[in-house]
């Protein structure tokens, strides 16, 4: 129960060293899908890498909080990592907080990056803060009500109770309350990652962007902080949606065949996902800013559905 | 240790006395004023923080650990009376704790009012009002209560009038004392029909009656509950009795706002606590659904209506409802489970809604401080005139972004761990009853995961277009860093926000005698783990949270940073240059993203309650995409008060219209309605 340094360190790493590669492989397989070639899925390691050997220019009109933003937004993102079960049932960190700290924490990095935004003075920054503060309004309580119905099912908030619990429980998580909250956990995740229908990472047009549009003044080390911190943010996101609804082959102790078989269910049920997201940024069409709220209401009554059902099915 | 919790109370209350004296006594020389009355002011504070502390460290539960006679009993039921049993302790402690940050930062921003406005009678009257509040959340008998009540609603009406030159200074003055004393007049009827039932008026009467609850009938009980839920939610700014709020906090001096957004709204909390938990026993389901769901109202609509604010005092006054309502959704939760028979849970949700409270208290201060030291320097609450603050006030940028974080319920900070134990209370009430009823708790969750959420947009709008970019204006781009009284006296809450954040753990212990006191659990031992460092809900397998060991975590994490620049970006050099402006002559001012700007896609969204309206007028010569000159005007509609309170006064003032007939100033009239009413009374009599 007590954190484990070694866990922590092993966990970071592989937050660190995974997250690129997700990222990666969506590009490339976005591309393929739409008859391109796209990039090499190794290719955001060496953007990282270039980035933390740039020089920074840094914006004349930004203060500290510029400054503070990508540091804030790395860390967050690692600490929330920390809290989810990945490779083995027991997160290194779940003692210090379960589903409400890592909420929190990606909240207080996405507050650090819309002030980063806002800092240059620039338009494009704001207009991105802006729309970034209000779609994660109306995704959180879907996000929330979502992990509530499987947290008030389990009686725990802890990441690892939850997983624990379902995955004594067998094949009753295919259950429709598990499916609805899934689904609206879903499209949290497309929202809160700044996917297709919500958002369109490759976009080159600053009036339609939301998150890159906060790191327009980024360069540098910076850049790669605030890069590398979203990536590792989607990765804790996956992580979640695929270890709490599906918590096969997760690793109940330490022994290297247990966590090596962890290890690579993980990666399988990650890359399915991931495939999943391709799929769905690839048939579907930005949606114009105001209607993404239609389609996280959609989730949130997904979510409402799925705590209803509770009383049928258990 | 010689010094009795007694001896520093008294010397609080004397030290108030003196100072509002002293701010009379010297009124013609206004920095002798200054220094006197608010001098005595800090220190009186800190006598009564200390006093409190020492109270609540006894453990002392359900005998008050102090009683005190200020005045011999002069008529038969009144008596002057306080006692600090742990509750009043604990709010003794919130009042002394705030009062004394805000005397000391009043020392540095009275002096702009020099020359401009009395600073003695400022100050006289802030005493007063310190002196005031101390005593409503210490006085032991309802008359008391209600005299220093009322002294306090006074001496807050003047300190809002204080600027009364202005006409909406005026007007929010006038709202707030007839919305306070409806809201007296409530109180006065609960007292009574408590006094129906117990004969007395003292408050150790009043508590006999939780343990005999067939003293009350249970339609005098209810009425009790509406009347006091009414009274004192006036005072607390609950939705739909709020309006008063965002009108008088912001036109008062920042001092003064700081001080009713952070601690006179929180006497009426404290009122709510005193009467549903100690006063009127087990209760009914549905007063806990009444609470939870207008807690979760307010909390909702307070924070929607902020985000529409670009007056920086009214934005953080709408936060406060939105507070309240957070506030009352653990209180809410805690009496269904009093209800449903679940005492630990119903501790776990009165603990979550203490903890709030005083979290808010030191949060709303200090970002109410901060907005005073902005006022100072840019004379302006309009966002839209400010920016770029964080480089000329860099200390107060900083407190006001721990602020910033710690409302918007982020992690390490404070708001983050009362909401935490809300979370928790809400989620594990799912279990405690069959009944559809329990749905409430975890929708309850979810629209308080909303608030927090709007919460933080609406921060990252106050703080990055505040304190971020380029200065809009000419006051801003001139504007320095406050006096140093001014700084310490946010430093002092910067601190408690972050003690508080950081050790929740041992801060709940103070709470044991509290909660014995009302609800007869201690629950600190179960919620701590690990000798203190984690937190946890009732349960360890319910959940668990440690702020320090994130806090600490976090930043031995940025050795990753530091270790990929030793490798990878000990060459790289940084250089200042100007932000992309997509070829222009340079980014202005008028380019930035504005206040309302910000929340234009909120507005869009939950148009349905906002009734946005906008008019642009455009005047061009030959083509409408080159006008000369544009005016732009745009209104959000404020529900309440067109829908409910602009009719209600329509209809006051039409009846006092008909009213005048019958004081047409004849006093042949006015004899011959003498006679009639005798008349009915003689007959009424037989």
């Amino acid at each position: 129960m007590k954190p484990d340094t070694f866990a922590i360190v092993l966990q970071t790493a592989l937050l660190m060293a995974l997250a690129p590669l997700v990222t990666g492989c969506i590009r490339n397989w976005k591309a393929r899908l739409q008859n391109r070639r796209g990039p090499r899925v190794v290719q955001p390691y060496f953007d990282l890498i270039k980035f933390l050997r740039k020089d920074m220019v840094i914006s004349e009109h930004a203060s500290w909080v510029f400054s503070a933003a990508p540091y804030v937004v790395f860390i967050t993102a690692l600490l929330a990592g920390l809290m989810v079960p990945m490779v083995a049932i027991q997160a290194p960190l779940s003692l210090f907080g379960g589903v409400l700290a890592v909420v929190g924490l990606l909240a207080l990095g996405r507050f650090f990056m819309a002030l980063g935004g806002l800092d240059p003075a620039s338009t494009f920054g704001g207009m991105g803060s802006s729309r970034e503060m209000t779609i994660a309004a109306i995704a959180e309580p879907a996000l929330m009500l979502a992990i509530f119905t499987v947290a008030i099912t389990v009686g725990s908030t802890d990441f690892s109770h939850m997983v624990a619990a379902e995955q004594e429980s067998g094949w009753d998580m295919l259950n429709p309350t598990h499916l609805m909250a899934f689904a609206a956990l879903f499209i949290v995740l497309l929202a809160e990652t700044g996917r297709v229908p919500i958002d369109n990472p490759a976009t080159h047009l600053e009036l339609t962007m939301i998150h890159e549009a906060m790191l327009l003044e980024y360069s540098g080390r910076y850049l790669a902080l605030m890069e590398w911190g979203a990536s590792v943010k989607q990765l804790v996101l996956m992580s979640i949606l695929v270890n709490v609804f599906l918590p096969v082959g997760l690793a109940g102790d330490g022994s290297l065949l247990t966590l090596g078989l962890g290890l690579a269910f993980f990666l399988i049920k990650i890359f399915a996902l991931s495939a999943a997201v391709v799929l769905v940024e690839t048939v579907n069409a930005k949606l114009r800013l105001f209607r993404v709220p239609d389609l996280l209401s959609a989730a949130f009554v997904l979510a409402a559905m799925a705590l209803l059902s509770t009383f049928l099915f258990h | 240790m010689d010094i009795s919790p007694t001896t520093l109370l008294v010397l609080a209350l004397l030290g108030y006395i003196a100072g509002g004296l002293a701010g009379l006594a010297f009124c013609r020389h206004e920095k002798l004023a200054n220094f006197c009355s608010f001098g005595c002011g800090t220190l009186a504070a800190l006598c009564g923080t200390v006093a409190c502390i020492m109270s609540l460290a006894t453990g002392a539960t359900t005998v008050a650990s102090l009683q005190l006679q200020l005045l011999p009993t002069l008529i038969p039921y009144v008596q002057f009376t306080i006692s600090l049993d742990p509750l009043s302790a604990f709010f003794g402690l919130l009042v002394s704790l705030l009062s004394f940050a805000l005397s000391l930062y009043s020392l540095g921003y009275a002096r702009g009012f020099y020359g401009r406005k009395n600073v003695g009678v400022l100050g006289a009257f802030f005493n007063l009002l310190l002196l005031a509040t101390t005593l409503v959340v210490m006085a032991d008998n309802a008359f008391f209560f209600l005299m220093v009540w009322e002294i306090m609603a006074l001496s807050a009406y003047c300190l809002v009038s204080f600027e009364h030159e202005k006409p909406e200074t005026r007007d929010a003055g006038v709202l707030y004392f007839v919305m306070s004393h409806i809201g007296t007049g409530c109180i006065m009827l609960g007292f009574l029909l408590l006094f129906q039932a117990t004969g007395g008026y003292d408050f150790a009467g009043f508590h006999a009656l939780s343990a005999k609850p067939e003293w009350l009938a249970s339609g005098s009980r209810n009425a009790a509950f509406l009347l006091f839920l009414a009274g004192f939610g006036i005072k607390a700014g609950i939705v739909p009795l709020h309006t008063w709020l965002p009108a008088a906090h912001p036109v008062a001096p920042s001092n003064v706002s700081a001080f009713m957004s952070g601690v006179l709204i929180k006497t009426g909390i404290y009122g709510l606590t005193r009467v549903f938990f100690y006063f009127l026993g087990t209760p009914p389901m549905w007063w806990g659904v009444t609470v939870l769901t207008i807690g979760t109202i307010s909390a909702v609509l307070g924070v929607l209506y902020a985000l529409m604010q670009h007056d920086l005092k009214r934005l953080l006054a709408y936060h406060s409802i939105e507070n309240i309502g957070i506030i009352l959704m653990g209180f809410g939760a805690s009496l269904m489970f009093l209800n449903t028979g679940h005492p630990l849970l119903a501790t776990l949700a009165l603990i979550a809604g203490l903890y709030h409270t005083i979290n808010h208290a030191v949060f709303k201060g200090l970002l109410f401080l901060g907005a005073g030291a902005v006022l100072h320097a840019t004379h302006t609450r309009d966002m839209e005139q400010m920016g770029g603050l964080a480089k000329q006030m860099p200390q107060t940028a900083f407190c006001f972004l721990i602020g910033a974080v710690a409302i918007s319920a982020l992690p390490p900070l404070n708001g983050f761990v009362s909401e935490w134990l809300t979370y928790q209370s809400l989620l594990q009430g799912f279990g405690s009853t069959d009944s559809l009823l329990r749905l409430m708790f975890p929708i309850g969750g979810a629209l308080l995961a909303l608030t927090s959420a709007l919460a933080a947009a609406c921060f990252v709008k106050a703080f990055g277009i505040t304190f971020l970019a380029q200065p809009r204006s000419e006051p801003a781009a001139q504007a320095h860093e406050v006096p140093l009284t001014m700084l310490l006296g946010q430093g002092v809450l910067v601190a408690a926000c972050v003690f508080l954040g950081l050790f929740p753990t041992f801060f709940l212990r103070v709470l044991d005698p509290l909660t014995q006191l009302l609800t007869g659990l201690q629950i600190s031992q179960q919620l701590t783990l690990a000798n203190g460092l984690v937190l946890s809900g009732v349960n360890q397998a319910g959940g668990t949270v440690s702020t320090l060991g994130i806090a600490v975590l976090g930043v031995a994490l940025l050795f990753v940073p530091f270790a990929l620049w030793l490798v990878l970006g000990q060459k790289t050099k940084t250089r200042v240059g100007p932000t992309w402006d997509c070829g222009l002559k340079g980014l202005t001012p008028r380019m930035e993203y504005t206040a309302t700007g910000f929340s234009k896609p909120i507005r869009m969204i939950f148009k349905a309650l906002f009734r946005p309206r906008r008019e642009v007028q455009r005047e061009y010569d030959f083509s409408p995409y080159f006008a000369t000159s544009i005016r732009f005007e745009a209104h959000v509609e404020e529900v309440f008060e067109t829908r409910i309170y602009r009719p209600l006064q329509r209809l006051v003032l039409r009846l006092s219209r008909r009213m005048r007939a019958l004081q047409a100033g004849s006093l042949q009239a006015y004899l011959i309605y003498i006679f009639i009413t005798l008349l009915l009374l003689l007959l009424f009599a037989l």
